[in-house]
């Protein structure tokens, strides 16, 4: 037996696609559809909720006990609050222009419902080593359905993966585009993701018929 | 007229929903029946209200870069911005708290109403996004600080209203078996959102902006073709990067 019990592994591998927090616990959407529009930006939110999570849920898991419940929420919103905000002050001093195409939504990491969803259901409960597992499978399940849309938005929107032209060039027509392939602008739009989330639930509802609804 | 401009902005352009995706959990799970879709979203629409205006005077007095000045002096030069997270959650969680006391105290029908969602709104992205982005879009008075609470408030309401409305009635159909729920709610709110990007032509001032492209494509035309050429795929780039841009906002 290695670091982690079956158990514990359990709690990582089940949230990456039966009980993914996007697609089956519709939690944490608002986050996850705005920022996709390229890859790059996609896996930077997917590792600063995977911080933020798996710090918070190991913070409020160490301080369970001496919680009063009747302020827990606002307990819990001051330890994201400050954890987003070192999150935000990292990004800005090693990346800039990225924590510029954030924008608010780094901010808006604190009202996550999957951050509030599992301090809630997981962390009240548990000790923080098992809350420090569920906090980083969650965070991955979510950062996952992320870099899925990202890949997809930023390959058929402008031909590109995390900025390389892997399609050839559209200006000098290399590659597909010497053959008259064209990018579709509309896929860095807004509603598009939408669009491609709905897809992936699609898919992933067929692949597993016990997840229909009724 | 600003005033104008900016209420229809916020409701039909930008609007919270269909244009940034704040506050789509609540949307989600919330918009099942339009009765308690409308509880929800006029709760949003109180609570918007309420804290992008006293969120503005916090950003205005005490998180700007030199907003202490007030105090004195040698506060001038006091750069709080970086709490600003932590600041208008707390205000947004007490003014939540503070609004479910004095209404359960006013008006027991309307707690009835409103009651059960206050404290869901406490975590709901789309009232702190209201005031971020009244923090990030540079707001310039109170006034209108208020109005843009409203207004996206009601933008938000149309949105779940109108979800609601058609959940209800999707129930009768024959969606197929993966899609149903979630799936289906996902793609219609996209197709919605194409339909809300239409309104993007109501900007004011959207005429001047088209002549002015007008006159300089005028200019450039003596240009060799090759040059030509280059500057109008430069061109497409920055329109793609301005989409982006739109999109990230």
């Amino acid at each position: 037996m290695g670091l982690l019990s079956k158990k514990d592994a359990k709690l990582i591998t089940d949230p990456l696609a039966d009980n993914n927090p996007i697609t089956i616990q519709v939690l944490g959407i608002c986050s996850a559809l705005a920022i996709t529009a390229q890859l790059k930006a996609s896996i930077v939110m997917a590792i600063s909720v995977m911080a933020v999570l798996g710090i918070g849920n190991v913070v409020i898991s160490l301080i369970r006990n001496i919680i009063p419940s009747k302020i827990r929420i606002i307990v819990q919103l001051v330890v994201v609050a400050a954890l987003v905000i070192i999150v935000d002050q990292v990004l800005k001093a090693f990346s800039y222009e990225l924590s510029k195409t954030l924008s608010v939504f780094v901010g808006l990491i604190i009202t996550n419902c999957i951050i509030m969803g599992r301090f809630e259901a997981f962390a009240l409960g548990n000790g923080p080593w098992r809350s420090f597992l569920d906090g980083i499978g969650n965070a991955a399940g979510y950062g996952l359905i992320l870099v899925i849309v990202g890949f997809f938005r930023e390959l058929l929107g402008s031909g590109t993966l995390l900025g390389f032209k892997v399609l050839g060039d559209p200006i000098e027509k290399t590659g597909l585009y010497s053959i008259g392939y064209e990018n579709n602008g509309f896929m860095l739009l807004s509603p598009m993701a939408l669009i491609v989330v709905g897809i992936i639930i699609w898919v992933q509802r067929s692949r597993n018929k016990d997840l229909i609804e009724d | 007229m600003e005033h104008v401009e900016l209420f229809f902005k916020s409701i039909f352009i930008d609007n919270m929903v269909f244009a940034t995706f704040l506050g789509m959990c609540s949307y989600l799970a919330v918009s099942k029946k339009v009765s308690t879709a409308v509880g929800l979203g006029a709760a949003v629409i109180f609570v918007l209200a309420v804290t992008v205006p006293v969120n503005w005077l916090l950003d205005q007095y005490v998180l700007q870069p030199g907003a202490l000045k007030w105090l004195g002096e040698e506060y001038a030069s006091y750069d709080l911005s970086f709490l600003s997270f932590i600041m208008f959650i707390a205000t947004i969680a007490t003014m939540v708290q503070l609004v479910e006391i004095v209404v359960e105290k006013f008006s027991p029908a309307l707690y009835n109403s409103l009651g059960i969602f206050l404290p869901l709104i406490a975590v709901n992205c789309a009232i702190l996004g209201g005031s971020l982005f009244m923090q990030s879009r540079e707001i310039p008075s109170i006034g209108l600080a208020f109005n843009y609470g409203i207004s996206s408030g009601i933008g938000w309401f149309l949105a779940i209203l109108a979800i609601a409305a058609i959940r209800e009635k999707i129930r009768y159909s024959n969606v197929p078996a993966p899609l149903r729920g979630l799936g289906i709610t996902f793609i219609i709110t996209g197709l919605m959102a194409i339909g809300f990007m239409s309104f993007g032509g109501m900007l004011t001032g959207g005429d001047d902006a088209g002549k002015k492209e007008e006159k300089s494509a005028v200019i450039e035309q003596p240009a060799t073709p090759n040059e030509e050429l280059v500057k109008e795929e430069v061109k497409e780039e920055v329109k793609t990067l301005a989409n982006n841009t739109k999109v990230n906002e």
